[in-house]
């Protein structure tokens, strides 16, 4: 073949077929903007009765009452919080753990195996955590309340901090204390919470601590360092910026996971007295009322909840990017 | 002369591979030691023997007796993290850690013993960062990032960070195959006064290198040692005709 | 010069050993790390255990063959459910892949568009969003306007598809080398057919990894659906009309009063979480080449 039967194609003509190909991903890829934009503008119109009409008190407002319409969502806030923090808390170190199990201590038949299972948990749905917690872990929770209604001295107990309760209050000791017998609860909603993100901090501290290079630990290891003097002055601060993206990860599915704590929290916006009773979440109040809400104004202000999860899991994501880049240390990328 | 370091009949074996084959060694107190060989020859995974780094790959195991100032380090009841403490490491790429400053990479390992004393750790630091020949380049800046140094003042900062714990034998694997020809010749320099504190053994492909600063050589081909004996007598009058193939430069 | 060294020799041998201390915590750790890793993989045994011993006795050919039985009577099956999920990923499949794929090739073959890093920041932002909030959204968008239906329903999952493809596709196509690109461009082919004919075939098992793991990801989602297909006791494939998904039954069920209706909850929890096994498994295998992952 010689070169002048092999001509180049026509410039123009592929430019110009460059350029619609382009056009057409660029057109698709701004389809992600468009739902980012329009997620915005839907929440914020809907929601717009609710915040024209409570103002900044739809925030402080300890009060939600769909009988005379009056909405404040200080208690599923506080709910929110205290669910994903105490979580998080319970579930980092875990799967730090799990993540360093694999990744130092683990002989290879085992880490495979260890890895894929805590993979399994992230696929596992949310509807049927709930289910399991509901069926499984509810009546053992409620076996144990119970005692606090048969045996004398804890009653006393329950007694004492019922007086309590109904003033509205509590105290260290009786928030430890369970407030019925049903199993459901703050607590329950927090256990399975915490077993639910185990797998987002787990996989992702898993692969930092694995991009870790082998000549960080031998450093140490030369030096005269245990195991775990190499763990934890070599390879976890190597991987800190890492296993912080993993943790705000998991945070952000924290502070948005639904059904499994809609299912067993118990729908109560009673004031926070005690670790064990009912209560509620941002979004355990949008699964359990929106298909219920009647009123306007119960309409909008379960979607300025929504509103407000967006926002929350917009700034975890900006937060887990300063965040990264302020610990990622000089000279690693 | 006291051999500071004494391998005998030592084999390595990655599960099946029999990597390194009956190789025996004495280094004496105060001098640079070369390992020199064409690539895959054994010659780091010998080093790497000496301070018990094998122990960290599954698979891998050593055989024969080493001995470091009397004591045989592979023999029981030897704890290797113990013993890595008197042997010191340098790595074929500078590799000081990254969240610590210049002074804390240096003193890491006095940190690791338990060593809290600010005055002794400055101590130390200035000791190790001066024998290193980095303390005039880093002085203003012991606080930084130990990664924001150059390549070459982070490979000597690594050596630092090994001469703080005064190791009885340091090994250097390919220490400047990552260094620009200055920073190599810096490092090259300061090899003849670190042999006044410790005794080395470096591994490295580059021949000219090793004429330039061993006072013993030895060369390795395919897993055995074929060739030891002072440097200039491995490269005026090699005894072996594959050494001499080998430092004429016809293979390898 | 030897009578010095002698002097550091002598003094290196009065060193400590290491300290019964650093021993201890060393020992201590170790253990710690193997008892959190028994603790973070107990409950996903605990609940297949569960799932095994439970499902499996509800699950009955009427699970797969019939509907819900009418309020008050027992037994029955999903059929619905499993007709609807499958109805409605197909669909949600269409817009995570379209949208997903194109959204990679572009923050992979553009880098240098001015518009690349907005797209990625909220594509990352979108993947943070929690799915109930995706299903509201959806609601106002379309169920105020046109009613639940099955479509709103799989609009609600794609979205949700879409920033994992998007991910799974930039990652793996910048593993494909550099130099195949410009072997194309060298050709004389233009970009787009470059791109389409070079680039995606070399990547496509890591994409197809990609569309399965976002699949196995909504393919458990409720939330998002209550409000958007919410839900319908009879079998249709019509994507105007409600429409269920066996998440959502899962949910209805477990709530429910009747000991029949849980067993039914766990038998299609034993269903849904086979069917993502399998999807995930899937997903593994696409991906196990890593013809571009080494080096």
């Amino acid at each position: 073949m010689s070169q002048a039967t092999k001509r180049p194609p026509g410039r123009g003509l592929s430019s110009r077929s460059d350029d619609v190909f382009r056009t057409v991903i660029i057109g698709l890829s701004l389809v992600i903007a468009l739902i980012f934009i329009l997620s915005i503008y839907q929440l914020a119109t809907v929601s717009w009765p609710t915040l024209s009409t409570f103002g900044l008190d739809f925030y402080t407002g300890r009060t939600w009452d769909p009988v005379n319409d009056v909405y404040g969502a200080f208690s599923m806030i506080i709910g929110t919080l205290v669910t994903s923090l105490i979580a998080l808390a319970i579930s980092v170190p875990l799967a730090i753990a799990s993540a360093l199990f694999i990744a130092e201590y683990s002989p290879k038949w085992l880490a495979g195996p260890v890895g894929y299972l805590i993979e399994l948990l992230a696929a596992v749905p949310s509807v049927v955590y709930g289910l399991w917690a509901l069926v499984v872990i509810a009546p053992k929770l409620a076996e144990w309340q119970l005692t606090y209604f048969t045996d004398p001295a804890k009653l006393e107990t329950y007694s004492a901090c019922q007086e309590l309760w109904l003033q509205g209050t509590s105290s260290f000791q009786c928030f430890f204390v369970p407030s019925a017998a049903d199993g459901r609860g703050l607590a329950l909603a927090t256990l399975i919470l915490t077993v639910m993100i185990l797998p987002y901090t787990a996989s992702v501290a898993r692969d930092v601590i694995n991009l870790v290079p082998r000549d960080q630990r031998e450093a140490m290891y030369a030096l005269g360092a245990t195991k775990w003097e190499v763990i934890s002055k070599a390879v976890l601060p190597y991987a800190r910026a890492g296993i912080m993206g993993g943790v705000l990860l998991a945070l952000g599915r924290a502070l948005g996971e639904t059904l499994a704590v809609a299912m067993v929290i118990g729908d109560s916006q009673a004031p926070l007295t005690s670790l064990w009773q009912n209560f509620s979440t941002m979004a355990s109040v949008i699964a359990n009322q929106f298909g219920d809400a009647q009123q306007e104004l119960h309409r909008s202000s379960v979607l300025a909840l929504g509103l407000t999860l967006f926002f929350m899991s917009v700034i975890v994501n900006v937060l887990a990017r300063i965040v990264i880049k302020r610990l990622t240390p000089e000279g690693i990328k | 002369m006291t051999p500071i370091l004494v391998a005998k009949d030592v084999d390595i074996f990655y599960g099946d591979f029999h990597a390194i084959k009956k190789v025996s060694l004495n280094a004496e107190i105060g001098t640079v030691n070369a390992l020199i060989g064409p690539s895959g020859c054994g010659k780091t995974t010998f080093l790497r023997s000496l301070n018990r780094m094998h122990d960290l790959t599954p698979g891998a195991r050593v055989e024969g007796t080493i001995q470091v100032d009397g004591q045989d380090i592979y023999g029981p009841g030897v704890d290797p993290v113990a013993m890595r403490r008197r042997i010191g490491m340098v790595f074929q790429k500078p590799n000081p850690f990254p969240t610590m400053s210049v002074l804390d990479n240096t003193v890491a390992g006095l940190k690791l013993a338990g060593v809290r004393d600010k005055n002794q750790l400055m101590a130390v630091a200035e000791r190790s960062l001066r024998g290193a020949a980095l303390w005039d380049e880093v002085k203003d800046r012991l606080h930084m990032p130990g990664m924001g140094l150059s390549g070459g003042q982070q490979q000597r900062l690594c050596i630092a960070r090994a001469l703080a714990v005064e190791p009885d034998v340091l090994l250097m694997d390919e220490p400047t195959s990552a260094l620009d020809p200055a920073s190599t010749a810096k490092i090259e320099e300061l090899m003849s006064e670190l042999k006044k504190v410790t005794t080395i053994l470096i591994v490295t492909h580059n021949m000219q290198q090793a004429a330039r600063i061993s006072d013993t050589c030895s060369v390795f081909l395919n897993g055995d040692m074929i060739e030891h004996g002072p440097t200039e007598q491995i490269f005026q009058h090699p005894q072996d005709k594959r050494t001499e193939d080998y430092v004429s430069g016809r293979f390898g | 010069m030897s009578a010095v060294r002698q002097d550091v020799v002598a003094l290196r041998r009065s060193a400590p050993a290491i300290s019964p201390a650093r021993r201890l915590t060393n020992a201590l750790m170790g253990g710690l790390i193997s008892l959190g890793t028994l603790l973070v993989v107990a409950p996903l045994i605990l609940i297949f255990y569960y799932l095994l011993t439970t499902g499996l006795q509800a699950l009955s050919p009427e699970f797969f063959t019939q509907t819900p039985a009418p309020l008050g009577e027992t037994g029955g099956g999903l059929k619905n459910a499993i007709i609807g999920s499958i109805t409605m990923l197909s669909m949600a499949s269409v817009i995570g892949i379209l949208v997903g794929v194109a959204g990679g090739i572009f923050l992979s073959e553009y880098p240098k568009h001015p518009l690349m890093p907005t797209i990625r920041m909220l594509s990352d932002v979108l993947a943070g969003i929690p799915a109930i909030v995706m299903g509201l959204v959806v609601y106002g968008l379309l169920v105020l306007r046109f009613g639940f239906s099955g479509m709103a329903g799989a609009i609600a999952l794609g979205f949700l598809m879409i920033p994992i493809v998007v991910r799974t596709t930039e990652e793996t196509l910048k593993l494909v080398p550099r130099a195949t690109r410009e072997a194309g461009l060298a050709l004389g082919l233009p970009r787009w057919k470059v791109i389409l004919q070079i680039v995606l075939p070399a990547a496509a098992g890591g994409i197809v990894t990609g569309i399965m793991l976002a699949l196995a990801r909504v393919a458990g989602e409720a939330a998002p659906l209550l409000f958007t297909a919410f839900g319908n006791n009879t079998v249709t494939t019509n994507l105007t009309e409600p429409m269920s998904a066996l998440p959502v039954e899962i949910f209805k069920l477990a709530t429910s009063a009747y000991e029949t209706d849980r067993q039914l909850a766990q038998a299609a929890s034993l269903v849904l979480i086979l069917l993502i096994l399998i999807t995930s498994l899937l997903a593994r295998y696409f991906s196990s080449p890593r013809k571009y992952r080494a080096k």
